[in-house]
């Protein structure tokens, strides 16, 4: 028996390669090293943002401030180390923890008042966006050898592909994020949490502490998003990464986690975001397609989820 | 002893003489009548409202002051209540929609098709203002039911369902647009946007005619008591007969219309519609508009009046800040603490915790004082 | 043979409702202690104050000699009580594993040592001769198993005391018996089991002591080998009532059978709650259901008002076939429901008496055509003054009401479209006693001007003071009906038991 919790990876996974082969082959130099790696490369802030997300929504929550928490990442990072000539890496030694700190308080303020995660995200959205335009309105340039050294670092690979710095970053941490997600206890909690809380509390779970790790987790996953895309734009903005957080949840859910929470894997995710990722490449290389698309394709995209969950798990929801 | 079935008899339940239907007119009257707690649901938010005016006038004494010229009022309140009447308008649908315990992402999202669908007919020629206008409401009513079918029919959570429409419907918008603002010259049209009437912009009579429009099909119908019914208890009201799922169809196709109107009044503002940034990030405006204003999340009781003055303290809060000479980029940061402060106020733990404090303080107090 | 657990007067009170009122509770170890009552009568509040899920209002809990204070779950499950909530309460998107050993699980090089969890958890199961793939999710099992799997849970943490809310309820009869073999283990083993059941036959197979409570007051403590099950069945059901209360009033005079039948149910089958039912209702007459829990009592209102889809059968009102598939068209129909859980189903809590009375009528009439505040007050006010409901005016929110007052303004709700067929679930449960009088004394006058009513109760004593009839219900099929002189608790009791 196949399990139904894998239903929506496979068609995932078959929907990327579908898109994958339809594009290698109609276009010449889809199906290349470089057009995979440059997938890595374009949306490694995505990606682990992402992987926050997906955590976030498997608890049976959702964060909507990581799109601003990457741009006040991406300010404090560029104002350190520019206008206070900090090194890059001692900036991140301290803008990594602030950042995490302010996700605990959003969990905590979630789990005490008993407020919903939805709202006090929003919150967290607005403030974090607020102190980033407070900081700076302009645009940052960051000029450093730090930040030359990481970009001229990559592996090459076979085909004219390579592996950047974010890439590896993101690699390092999926195996990380998936491996605490499944073999730990805290990742068990997650599920749990998602699956029934109440239940998960009877059976000694400790939500407060889950509840915060889970929301602390994210934002620490989006500020270092947010380090990486300043790897990418070699500047901090503090309007930048808007609605980063709809692409993160479209990809989580395009991955086939459930957006009311218990069920979802990590590698979903990142299959969301490179499918997303293959149907720009798609439009991109074709040239006669609009921009625009892109978002109507992802908005069937996730209706087809959508409904595909509503129709797996509509005979347990009728019982509950 | 005999029942009510003399006095009962469902015929003279259904024949209300009319009289006794117009007695109250003015908005949430139903409010008035539920005595203490309708007047703590008010107090705070005109409390707010009031302060913020307050501190406007303490910087710039001139801030009440308003003019007439050229036919038409000109003053920072007038420019408050222009200014506001998109989040105003998208704040009375949302507040429908709370209600009924859910919520509705897309508005912004539909405002921008709106706008491109009217822009869009504008271009062609001989075509009327009517038509433009109602093509423009059909598009957010039908948005509308898109959401409620969702919602209500398939059974999504909302914060799902309406999340495929402000994804897909910007989309939508720029394909209609062509990826291109577009821009009209309509003299009748633009005036939605900039146009005015009796010496007030026309985006507030706008705001006042749906507000009325509205309230009147609400709470002259049992339109508003249902949804507030099916907010509460979903579960109870179906057990006594009340369709639940065609009330949050309902609600839904309410925010759409809304949406489209919002829309229309943005587009005729810059006679032009530009999908991507119209009516961006206003849906969270108005969900906090309608927050301020005091409703729950969890839905149950709605007042549109008070939502309005939440889309109000929004507005004037962005004002002030402008006003008080602080740079613009305070506005997000403030516009934070303000909701924190809000969200948490509604929090019974923080309220218990924070009249804990108070108590403590006060007793502190009174042990100091007695030992003097 | 010692004392372990001790609960002393406790007591819990829930806005409106008195849950719990100096109940008493001792559990010895290697004994089965039966805790019994119907519905509401606090068996689950009790449970969940013993095992830290929710906190006492006065009373205390001595384990082991010493004075405890559990906040939460955890801190009783760590001096050794252990709970089988009554809802299977797992995590279903958990495999069975993790649910089985969620909180502690094994561990190897800081992550969870999945082979050895695996391996505890088949031998767990074992026990319970489940032989299931224990790598998947918990939600691909039946409720059956998902119960036997939340009872492992609870052998598995090697408890002093091991609190079983209703582990039965869906279990077949072979399953039954390898948990109590289980049992029997572990009593011998010396632990302190608390079960809580409503199959009486089960009470007297595996338990040695048995508590019963009712309308969360203590009624006794009794060894079971002392208590037939009548007196049993007495003491659950009880004479909560003063006699004076209940004189017999119009019931006996109107029984002789001659009304018209209003309502009548031919073979009704409803998968799971109800079998090939026959009943009638006739016209200006109360007719009771009587039966413990689960005997299908509810699910016959349930089935009445269109809430649940019938299987087969057929349902007459009036004469005409319903087809009910929503409870509008009930209510449309002319019938009225009361539901059970007044808490859940009936109330809509923040909105004031006066629209919580107005709006079935209001749902009835439209929602183009408002009644007027005028029309609504007046109507309000009428129900308010006849039925006598405690309240300064009509405008405050009925979450606010006491247990009783609530249920007179559902009544009211429905008295205000006056339905032919008005169907009660539990009327009087968790209300004061004064206001059970009266609630007896309406369903009557109801009577007395017409309307026909079908009434379900655990009060037998008040059920036969108000009912033309009483059907008995057990096992989801209704045994015997009684009417005339045969109308007596004692009788209907008989039949409860019998069958």
């Amino acid at each position: 028996m196949m399990s139904k919790r894998f239903i929506p990876l496979w068609i995932t996974a078959s929907l990327l390669l579908v898109m994958f082969l339809i594009g290698s082959l109609q276009f010449e130099g889809f199906a290349s090293a470089r057009v995979v790696t440059n997938l890595f490369r374009d949306n490694a802030f995505l990606l682990i943002t992402a992987l926050g997300m997906t955590l976030v929504i498997i608890s049976g929550g959702i964060d909507l401030s990581v799109g601003s928490v990457i741009a006040l990442s991406g300010v404090l990072s560029s104002v350190l180390i520019t206008q206070y000539q900090w090194h890059p890496l001692l900036a991140f030694a301290l803008i990594l923890p602030l950042g995490t700190l302010f996700g605990a308080l959003m969990g905590t303020i979630i789990h005490v008042y008993k407020l919903q995660p939805f709202i006090v995200t929003l919150a967290g959205m607005f403030l974090a966006r607020g102190i980033a335009t407070t900081v700076s309105e302009e645009s940052i340039a960051i000029d450093h050898p730090f930040y030359d050294a990481i970009a001229d670092l990559s592996i090459a690979l076979p085909g004219h592909g390579s592996l950047d710095v974010s890439s590896l970053i993101f690699i390092l941490f999926f195996a990380i994020i998936a491996i605490m997600m499944h073999y730990s206890r805290f990742g068990t909690n997650v599920y749990a949490l998602g699956g029934n809380a109440q239940s998960a509390e009877l059976m000694g779970v400790s939500i407060a502490k889950t509840t915060i790790s889970i929301y602390a987790l994210s934002s620490f996953l989006a500020t270092l998003a947010g380090i990486i895309f300043t790897f990418y734009t070699f500047s901090g903005y503090a309007l930048g990464a808007v609605g980063v957080e709809l692409d993160a949840i479209a990809a989580v859910v395009i991955g086939g986690t459930l957006l009311t929470g218990g069920s979802g894997f990590v590698l979903g995710t990142v299959l969301g975001v490179f499918l997303m990722g293959v149907i720009q490449t798609y439009i991109t290389f074709d040239g006669t397609l609009s921009s625009w698309w892109t978002k109507i394709v992802i908005g069937l995209l996730l209706f087809f989820f959508i409904v595909l969950q509503k129709l797996l798990n509509g005979r347990k929801a009728s019982h509950g | 002893m005999k029942t009510s079935v003399e006095m009962m008899s469902s015929e003279a339940l259904i024949e209300m003489p009319n009289s006794q239907q117009t007695s109250s007119n003015t908005p949430n009257d139903r409010y008035q009548a539920g005595k203490s707690t309708s007047f703590g649901r008010y107090l705070w938010p005109l409390l707010a409202l009031a302060l913020l005016l307050l501190a406007n006038l303490f910087i710039d004494s001139s801030f009440f002051h308003i003019a007439y010229q050229d036919d038409r009022l000109y003053g920072s309140l007038i420019d408050i209540l222009n200014r506001s009447a998109p989040v105003a308008l998208l704040a009375i649908g949302m507040s429908l929609v709370i209600a009924t315990g859910g919520i509705d992402l897309s508005v912004g999202a539909v405002m921008a098709i709106a706008g491109a669908v009217c822009a869009n007919l504008l271009l062609l020629p001989d075509i009327g203002l009517g038509t433009v206008v109602l093509a423009g409401l059909v598009v957010g009513l039908m948005a509308g039911c898109i959401n409620g079918t969702l919602v209500s029919f398939l059974g999504i959570q909302p914060i799902v369902a309406t999340l495929l429409l402000m994804v897909a419907g910007r989309g939508v918008a720029q394909l209609i647009n062509q990826g291109q603002i577009v821009t009209f010259q309509h003299q009748g049209f633009a005036a939605i946007g900039v146009g005015q009437f009796l010496g007030l912009p026309m985006p507030i009579w706008i705001v006042i005619g749906m507000l009325v429009l509205t309230q009147l099909l609400l709470r002259k119908t049992a339109l508003g008591l249902f949804i507030e019914a099916v907010g509460c208890n979903a579960k109870a009201s179906r057990y006594l007969g009340i369709n639940d799922k065609s009330i949050k169809l309902f609600a839904y196709a309410i925010a759409g219309l809304c949406a489209a109107l919002a829309g229309m009044i943005s587009t005729a503002d810059i006679q032009g519609s530009d999908a991507n940034n119209a009516g961006l990030w206003l849906e969270l405006d108005a969900i906090l508009a309608v927050v301020i204003g005091g409703a729950a999340l969890t839905g149950g009781r709605f007042s549109l009046f008070l939502s309005i003055i939440g889309a109000l303290i929004i507005q004037t809060l962005a004002t002030t800040i402008i006003v008080s000479g602080l740079p613009a980029k305070f506005n997000l940061l403030i516009k934070a603490i303000v909701i924190l402060t809000v969200l948490l106020l509604q929090s019974e733990k923080f309220r218990r915790q924070l009249s804990g404090l108070f108590k403590l303080r006060v007793f502190k107090g009174t042990k100091v004082g007695d030992k003097k | 043979m010692s004392l372990i657990l001790e609960l002393k007067n406790i007591s819990k009170h829930y806005p409106g409702v008195k849950a719990l009122e100096e109940v008493n509770l001792r559990l010895f170890s290697g004994e089965v202690h039966a805790l019994l009552g119907e519905n509401g009568a606090g068996k689950s509040t009790l449970v969940k104050v013993m095992t830290g899920a929710q906190s006492k209002d006065g009373g205390e809990i001595i384990f082991l000699n010493e004075k405890q204070h559990f906040n939460t779950p955890i801190e009783a499950q760590k001096i050794g009580i252990s709970t089988v909530y009554q809802e299977v309460n797992l995590v279903p998107n958990l495999t069975v594993a993790q649910n089985l050993f969620l909180g502690h699980e094994p561990k190897r090089f800081g992550l969870i040592h999945f082979q050895k969890m695996y391996a505890d958890a088949r031998t767990v199961l074992t026990q319970f001769k489940l032989d299931i793939d224990v790598s998947a999710p918990l939600s691909s099992y039946s409720i059956a198993v998902q119960q036997l799997i939340a009872i492992a849970r609870g052998v598995a943490m090697s408890a002093k005391v091991l609190v079983l809310d209703e582990p039965t309820a869906s279990l077949d009869a072979d399953e039954v018996q390898v948990l109590f073999g289980i049992l029997n283990q572990l009593k011998q083993k010396g632990v302190a089991i608390v079960f809580i059941t409503h199959f009486l036959d089960q009470v007297y197979q595996i338990s040695d002591r048995i508590t019963v409570l009712r309308n969360g007051r203590f009624i006794g403590e009794y060894l079971t080998s002392e208590l037939p099950q009548p007196q049993l069945i007495e003491a659950m059901l009880g004479r909560s009532l003063q006699q004076h209360l209940v004189e017999k009033t119009s019931a006996e005079q109107t029984s002789n059978g001659t009304s018209a039948v209003l309502l009548s149910l031919e073979g009704v089958s409803v998968k799971g709650s109800i079998q090939s039912m026959n009943l009638t209702v006739p016209k200006g007459q109360a007719v009771g259901l009587a039966g413990l829990l689960g005997s299908g009592r509810s699910e016959v209102c349930n089935a009445v008002f269109g809430l649940d889809l019938l299987d087969s059968g057929s349902i007459h009102l009036a004469g005409k076939k319903l087809h009910l598939s929503h409870p509008v068209d009930a209510i449309n129909a002319g019938i009225a429901l009361c539901p059970e859980d007044r808490k859940v189903d009936g109330i809509i809590g923040p909105l004031s008496i006066r629209e919580n009375i107005i709006l079935a009528l209001q749902a009835r009439v439209g929602w183009w055509r408002c009644l007027s505040k005028t029309r609504q007050q007046e109507i309000a006010q009428f129900f308010i003054d006849k039925l006598q409901i405690a309240t300064p005016d009509a405008d405050k929110p009925i979450e606010q009401l006491s247990g009783g007052n609530q249920q007179k303004v559902i009544l009211a709700r429905w008295l205000a479209i006056e339905p032919i067929l008005l169907v009660l679930d539990e009327p009087t449960r968790g209300i004061d006693i004064g206001a059970h009088a009266e609630i007896i004394k309406l369903i009557r006058t109801l009577c007395d001007d017409g309307m026909s009513l079908l009434v379900a109760s655990s009060e037998l004593d008040e059920l036969v003071a108000f009912s033309n009839k009483v059907v008995v219900l057990r096992d989801r099929y209704a045994v015997r009906e009684l009417s005339g002189s045969e109308l007596t608790s004692q009788h209907v009791m008989q039949a409860i038991a019998e069958g």
